[in-house]
This record gives C-alpha cells, sequence and structure tokens, in this order.
C-alpha cells in the first residue's frame, strides 16, 4: 500500500468570524498539530483566497504534504476550490479531505467551548480518514452535444432558440400539443400591456421552424437513464390519429366535427371539436383527435373528419410511440399549476357562478376566447363593479406560505383593462402592493391616477346573502380595511380570485425522473439558491422558469437564458468528468455469490465467468458503495469512502483511547 | 446540582440529502445540540450495519442514520437497501441488550434543514435519558450473547 508514513498537513479557516467567532480556531489548529501523521498545522483568515489557497501549495511543496486537510465549510461548497490547489502542487486530488467546522458547527452552535471542542472532532475525523486516502484518477467521457428541453412554454422555447442558435441540437419536449404553454392563455402583459400573443407567437414559429430544434408536442418523457453528458431519454410520442406528414393543417376537419368537450386552454369556460387545436395560432397547427371525446372510438361510426380530409392524413390505427434520443444536457422547464380555487373555500369559487379565477379572466378578456374579449357576467351583462381578491392561497398558511409574485402585477392589468372596456369601478382588495419589477412600481401609481379603488385588507369571504337592498342581487365582499380600522362590505357584480401558483400536480413524478430535489414549497430545487439558481443535485439537469418557483414573464425568460448558457457551456466542453470514486472488487475476497449484482441500481456489477467473481464496469458505477456495504465478505471496496476510512473516522471520534 | 450527561451522537447521512440538509441549516443559521457529528457517506445506502456497531462499541451513546426520502435517492434507490436493513440492524441491537431509540433512522431531505435540527435535538434528549451506553459494562454483565 502507499499509506507508509503518510505527511498530513492541516489548514483551519477562519471564514472571517463566520468560524472564528465561535470556534477558537487557534486551539483548533494546536490540537491539530498532536494529532497522528500531522506533520503541519495552521489557522488563516480565508481558506478560499488566492493567498489561502496558496497556502495550501506552498505548504504541500516545504512540507513535502501527502494528505491535505481544509477545516472551513462545507465540501459541498468548497471541495472542488481545494481539490484544485492540492492538484496544482502536483498531489493527487483525492489526497484532499475537508472538515466542515462552519456549517456544521460555528454556524449551528452557540457554545464556544463545545463548538471549539466539536470543530477538533472534525478535524480529527478528517485526519483518521486521510491517513487511509488513496489517489484515484479522474476519468472523462464525451458530452452528446444535444440538448432535450422537457416543456414548450416561454422558458422552454427561450432556451431552446438560444442553443439551437449557438448551433446546438434541441430536442423540445412539449405535453400539450401545442408550445407557448401559460403565456398563450395571458391576453395582455404587465406593465407594458403589449399582446401576450403577439410577443410569443414569433418565438413559437421560429422554435417550430429552426433547423436545430427538434419539436416533440404531445409527448411526455417516460424514462430518463444515465448521466451528465450521456443521458438516454425514453419519450411517449402520444397518438394523434393524424398524419402531420400529411395533413396541411387546413382545419375543416374542425368545422365538420360534431362532437365537442370542455376546452382545457379555455379553463373550461367554452366547449372545443373532438379534432381540434389547442388554440387558434397553436404552434404545430397540425390537431389531434381526442380519442375520449371522440364518438368513432366510442362507437366505431362517424368519422366525418375524414369525409372531408382532402390530403387523407387522418390515421385511426395511429398507436403511442416511443422514441429513444440521446442527449448531453436536460432542461427542466415543467411550469406552474394553480391552487384549486375551491380550496380557500370562503370565496365562493364554484358556489357563486361570476366568481372567476385570473386565468379565467385572461380568457375572458381575449379575443380569441370564449367571450370574444367582452367583460361580461354569467348572465352576458357588463359588470357595474369588478372586485379583485389578492393572495388567494398566496402567503396563507392554510395553503401556501409564499407570495405568488406575479398576482398584485396582473391584478393591476385587470383593473386597468376593466376600467378601458367597461364603465365598472374597479375594487382592488390587498394585503401588501408588491411592485418590485422593473416598471412596476410606476405602472400602480398609473392605476392609482385612473381611479382604481384599493382597499388595504385580505378578503374575508364572499356572500351572495343580501343584508341591505344595494346588496340585493349582487356578490358581497366582507374585508376589514386595516388603513381604515373597519370592517366594510362591498357589493360587486363580478370577482376575481388572484389564486396561487403551486407546482404541477405531477412535480414529484417529475422530479424522481430527473433527480432533482424539491423545496418544502414543491418546488424544483436549485443547487444554491442564489450562486446556481439554475443547476440542480443531478449534474447535467438544469431547471429554467416557474418550476423552480413563481416568477413573471421577465425572469422566467431570463432564466431560459441562463439554463440555455450553462447547458451550452457544458455541451462547448465536449467532455466531462466523471466519478473517479467509484467501487472496485478485491479478487481474492470475493466468494462469487453475486449478492452485490442485485443491489446495484446502475447494473454495473458484472461477472467474470472465469474467475468466478465480480466485476465492476467503472464507467456504469456511480460510486454510492451500497455493494460495499452489502458484500458478506467484505470484497468490495467504496473507493473514496472504503471500510477502513469511515472506521478510522468513528474510531477517532468515539474510541476512548483516541 | 449533578452535571448533565452529555450524549455522543454519531450521524451517518448521505451526501445528497441528509448532509445537505444539515448545510442548509447551517446556512439558515439554526441552532442545534452540539452533540452530533457527522460521518458522509455518498448514500445512505453504504452505510454498513457494522459502522453503527463500530460506533456504539467504540464509545457513542447513539446512532443517527440518515439519507433522502424513499423514491428521492440519489442512487435511484440506494435508501431502500437502508430501508431493509434497518430492522435487522434493531433485531441484533435487541439482542445486544441495546435499546431501540439509540440508533434511529430518519429521511431529511437537502432542504428539510429544520428537519434535521428536530431530529438532532430530539435524538440528544432521547440518548440523554436513556444515559451512558457504557458498552463495556453491558458486554461484561453478559448482556451479550
Amino acid at each position: 500500500m502507499k499509506n507508509d508514513d503518510p505527511r498530513i498537513g492541516v489548514f483551519v479557516c477562519h471564514c472571517g468570524t463566520n468560524i472564528a467567532g465561535i470556534v477558537n480556531v487557534d486551539s483548533v489548529a494546536a490540537a491539530a498539530r498532536t494529532m497522528p501523521f500531522v506533520v503541519h498545522a495552521e489557522e488563516y483568515k480565508f481558506m478560499c483566497s488566492d493567498p489561502g489557497q496558496a497556502l495550501v501549495r506552498d505548504a504541500i511543496l516545504k512540507h513535502r504534504l501527502n494528505r491535505v486537510i481544509v477545516a472551513a465549510c462545507s465540501p459541498r461548497m468548497h471541495e472542488p476550490t481545494f481539490r484544485k490547489a492540492t492538484a496544482l502542487a502536483g498531489l493527487n486530488p483525492y489526497l484532499f479531505e475537508m472538515a466542515n467546522i462552519r456549517e456544521h458547527c460555528s454556524w449551528v452552535h452557540t457554545d464556544k467551548v463545545a463548538a471549539t471542542e466539536k470543530a477538533i472532532d472534525l478535524v480529527k475525523s478528517a485526519v483518521a480518514k486521510a491517513r487511509y486516502l488513496e489517489p484515484l484518477e479522474s476519468r472523462y467521457v464525451n458530452v452528446e452535444p444535444k440538448v432535450l428541453i422537457v416543456g414548450g412554454g416561454v422558458a422552454g422555447i427561450q432556451a431552446a432558440l438560444d442553443i439551437a442558435n449557438g448551433g446546438t441540437k434541441v430536442v423540445l419536449v412539449e405535453r400539450q400539443q401545442s408550445i407557448g404553454g401559460r403565456m398563450a392563455q395571458l391576453d395582455k402583459t404587465f406593465p407594458t400591456l403589449d399582446c401576450s400573443a403577439c410577443i410569443l407567437t414569433p418565438k413559437m414559429v421560429q422554435a417550430a421552424q429552426h433547423p436545430n430544434i427538434e419539436l416533440m408536442t404531445y409527448s411526455e418523457i417516460e424514462e430518463v437513464k444515465g448521466y451528465v453528458g450521456n443521458f438516454t431519454v425514453r419519450i411517449r410520442r402520444k397518438a394523434t390519429f393524424i398524419d402531420p406528414k400529411v395533413c396541411t393543417a387546413c382545419g375543416v376537419c374542425i368545422d365538420k366535427c360534431p362532437w365537442k368537450a370542455t376546452s382545457s386552454f379555455e379553463e373550461g369556460l367554452s366547449k372545443r371539436k373532438a379534432v381540434y387545436r389547442l388554440f387558434p395560432q397553436a404552434v404545430p397547427g397540425i390537431p389531434v383527435v381526442d380519442k375520449d371525446a371522440c364518438k368513432y372510438f366510442e362507437n366505431g361510426k362517424c368519422k366525418a373528419c375524414e369525409k372531408f380530409c382532402e390530403p387523407h392524413a387522418f390515421r385511426w390505427d395511429d398507436q403511442d410511440k416511443i422514441v429513444e434520443e440521446k442527449v448531453g444536457a436536460i432542461i427542466v422547464a415543467t411550469g406552474y399549476d394553480l391552487i384549486d380555487p375551491k380550496l380557500p373555500s370562503q370565496y365562493g369559487y364554484g358556489k357563486l357562478k361570476n366568481v372567476i379565477t385570473g386565468i379565467e379572466f385572461e380568457r375572458i378578456n381575449n379575443a380569441t376566447g370564449p367571450t370574444a374579449g367582452k367583460i361580461v357576467t354569467k348572465e352576458g351583462k357588463e359588470p357595474e363593479s369588478v372586485a379583485i381578491l389578492h393572495c388567494i392561497g398566496s402567503r396563507d398558511r392554510n395553503h401556501c406560505e409564499y407570495c405568488s409574485r406575479v398576482c398584485c402585477m396582473y391584478a393591476l392589468k385587470f383593473a386597468h383593462l376593466i376600467k378601458e372596456k367597461t364603465k365598472a369601478t374597479v375594487y382592488n382588495f390587498y394585503i401588501d402592493m408588491r411592485c418590485f419589477g422593473k416598471g412596476y412600481e410606476e405602472f400602480y401609481h398609473r392605476l392609482l391616477e385612473e381611479g382604481v379603488k384599493f382597499i388595504r385588507g385580505k378578503a374575508a369571504y364572499v356572500t351572495d346573502q343580501a343584508l341591505t337592498d344595494a346588496e340585493q342581487g349582487k356578490l358581497i365582499i366582507s374585508a376589514e380595511a386595516t388603513t381604515l380600522g373597519k370592517t366594510l362590505r362591498v357589493p360587486v357584480d363580478m370577482v376575481i380570485l388572484a389564486n396561487a401558483m403551486t407546482p404541477q400536480k405531477d412535480a414529484a413524478d417529475v422530479a424522481r425522473k430527473f433527480g432533482i430535489g424539491r423545496s418544502p414549497d414543491g418546488f424544483f430545487l436549485e443547487k444554491h439558491p442564489k450562486l446556481e439558481p439554475v443547476s440542480t443535485a443531478t449534474d447535467g439537469v438544469y431547471l429554467a422558469g416557474t418550476c423552480q418557483g413563481p416568477k413573471d414573464i421577465p425572469d422566467t425568460v431570463a432564466q431560459g437564458a441562463a439554463a440555455a448558457s450553462v447547458a451550452m457551456s457544458l455541451i462547448q466542453r465536449g467532455t466531462v468528468e466523471v466519478e473517479a470514486a467509484t467501487a472496485g472488487v478485491i479478487d481474492d475476497l470475493c466468494s462469487g455469490c453475486k449478492i452485490c449484482q442485485d443491489v446495484c441500481p446502475y447494473s454495473a456489477i458484472g461477472y467474470e465467468v472465469d474467475k468466478r467473481i465480480a466485476e465492476i464496469n467503472a464507467s456504469l458505477c456511480k460510486g454510492c458503495g451500497t455493494c460495499a456495504a452489502t458484500c458478506p465478505s467484505s470484497a468490495i471496496v467504496a473507493k473514496h469512502f472504503n471500510d477502513q476510512q469511515i472506521l478510522a473516522q468513528i474510531h477517532a471520534l468515539y474510541a476512548q483511547e483516541g | 446540582m449533578a452535571e448533565q450527561f452529555e450524549p455522543k451522537i454519531a450521524v451517518l447521512c448521505c451526501n445528497w440529502c441528509t448532509y445537505a440538509g444539515a448545510d442548509l441549516a447551517g446556512t439558515s443559521r439554526m441552532k442545534y445540540a452540539p452533540n452530533v457529528r457527522l460521518i458522509r457517506t455518498m448514500c445512505s445506502g453504504r452505510i454498513d450495519p457494522s459502522f453503527v456497531m463500530t460506533a456504539l462499541k467504540d464509545g457513542a451513546d447513539g446512532v443517527l442514520i440518515a439519507g433522502c426520502h424513499p423514491a428521492d435517492c440519489h442512487y435511484i434507490n440506494g435508501n431502500h437497501k437502508t430501508m431493509r436493513r434497518f430492522p435487522v440492524l434493531h433485531t441484533m441491537l435487541a439482542q445486544f441488550g441495546i435499546e431501540r431509540d439509540r440508533v434511529r433512522l430518519e429521511w431529511i431531505s437537502a432542504s428539510e434543514g429544520d428537519r434535521f435540527v428536530e431530529v438532532a435535538n430530539e435524538m440528544t434528549e432521547t440518548v440523554r435519558k436513556l444515559g451512558p451506553l457504557d458498552w463495556k459494562s453491558r458486554t461484561a454483565a453478559g448482556n451479550v450473547a
């Protein structure tokens, strides 16, 4: 073994006062000097700074160190930094070990004595492990020069265009039959009031026509395998019953179809045909047949659509197809959902028919929507008064604790649009006005001048039980106006609920498929809340848009572009370092029982028939070490986390003799 | 007043969820008992039951095994193996006369810094009540089969 004569160097970081404020770093360095095989120990203000890293390099040369320990922050933060510094001095980077005395010590404890004691223990543990560290060789594999983007909303479209314009191939997968996402449902956008479709559809068309983008709409991800640079993705392309190569998207079939179903795009406010386009500007414009609504699939009769289809594009035997794609990087841009407006039940959604949601109002106000853009009540009359209720489900511990970020602004937009199209009095019931973006506060001021009534107080409930003549036939909002210090009852004709943005209903499944975590609110978890906002715990999988948390269109587009640039940087690099700390078999100890094969999640363990022993395929192994814990003969070594190293840590921490 | 017993708690946990959860507790400046020491493995599936026994034999008064929530494992399903080994480990501990509550299995995700704090504190208090493990006197008393 190469472990003869370990010469360990220990570097204790102050991290300004982050560590040194609680932990006595001098004592830690002094204690380190007494630990076995430690030949050098020192402390320094900021180990991650250039001079800090230089200390490591110099000490390796000066003291002929062959093991390095930095006691500082989490290895999840700076392990790569110090591995590099170690390597620069000519030492194998895997001969470096970190002791986490910040996140796991100085930041979580207040008792200075106990914290210093713990810091010394953590260094002791690292020193014990370091003694048995072995050099490992980094391996590199080629990156597949193609990016998968999941979700064709504006985040996915932006990412796709940026990557494709950079010359890299993109597969853009969208569950619906058209790209466009939520933004396609919106009428105007705040605070500029430009028409949503007018700014979105050119991008949709660009994406569809781009030679580097392959659009897979009406498709879903079945399975993701592989690792950074080399993912294999299985995609289900749902049966549309129309051959896209033959169909001219003339739309005659839609006109002729006699069967109808509720339109999800119109939020259930109107019907669409059984053969349909999601919306008039859909991209691609080729319709699909909804098997559940089409009578032919029920009784084998009808086919009215086909009779009028000149190019003969219908394929009644069409079936779901599974296609496989190899990609180097994945961008997840699966968007958001909205909280069921019936859940905060006090607002009467579903019972009082003129209580509607914000997204329903978007459709009502849209020229292609169910009322052709006329703002009317369910009775078809122009409302005399409208109330917009903020924070329905958002900022509410009973539902979603977080702020949905867009509601204040779209409530202002609604107020403006209602004022523009009708003579109605508009009320905003709000907790706080959160107008944080560029031009947002200015828009709020504009609305104040437009005569919109702002009542500071969250609506308590909506009822149709009139107490006075003036309330007869109206919806009455009950709320406390906190600035006036009194309770109000405000009768209106229409109530718009700004209901909370939530994760997609299948967010848990999607997170599992791609190996990404979720924050307590259920949205996908970025690698670092500030510095790595588009990366995830899985290398090569990135996030864009509202699947990561509520955000408005500018932020969504910015994150789409950010995810594109991170994915591009991986693709441009061409190769990627893969796990060096894999498992290995000690041939002499292996009895060939094959128990390890059963527990390996990656099928990375084979069997050498001649020698009757297990054999590990290092390119498939991810280094989880489950096989090592399972092997009854201790014949499998989990490199960098082997038995000897972990037991040495345990002994160092707990054995009485030290 | 007699000095309070300070139990030694070993935490064997995975890199991706629980270690990151403990990092988050730190970044969020949450406070918990200084009795716990984390030993990192890449996956909770790497945690050999013998590590737990060694820690107890060496002088730890309690051991927490922690990893990603079932189905959220960074390595697909390593934590399932942890989950299945655990009852066996508990049975064995019982045969050694070691109280059940000294060894605990918890799923703590990277976003659950508060959960980590809760478990670290609970574990410390539970083991504090149980008192020192004192493996040597137990084995001397013939408690080991």
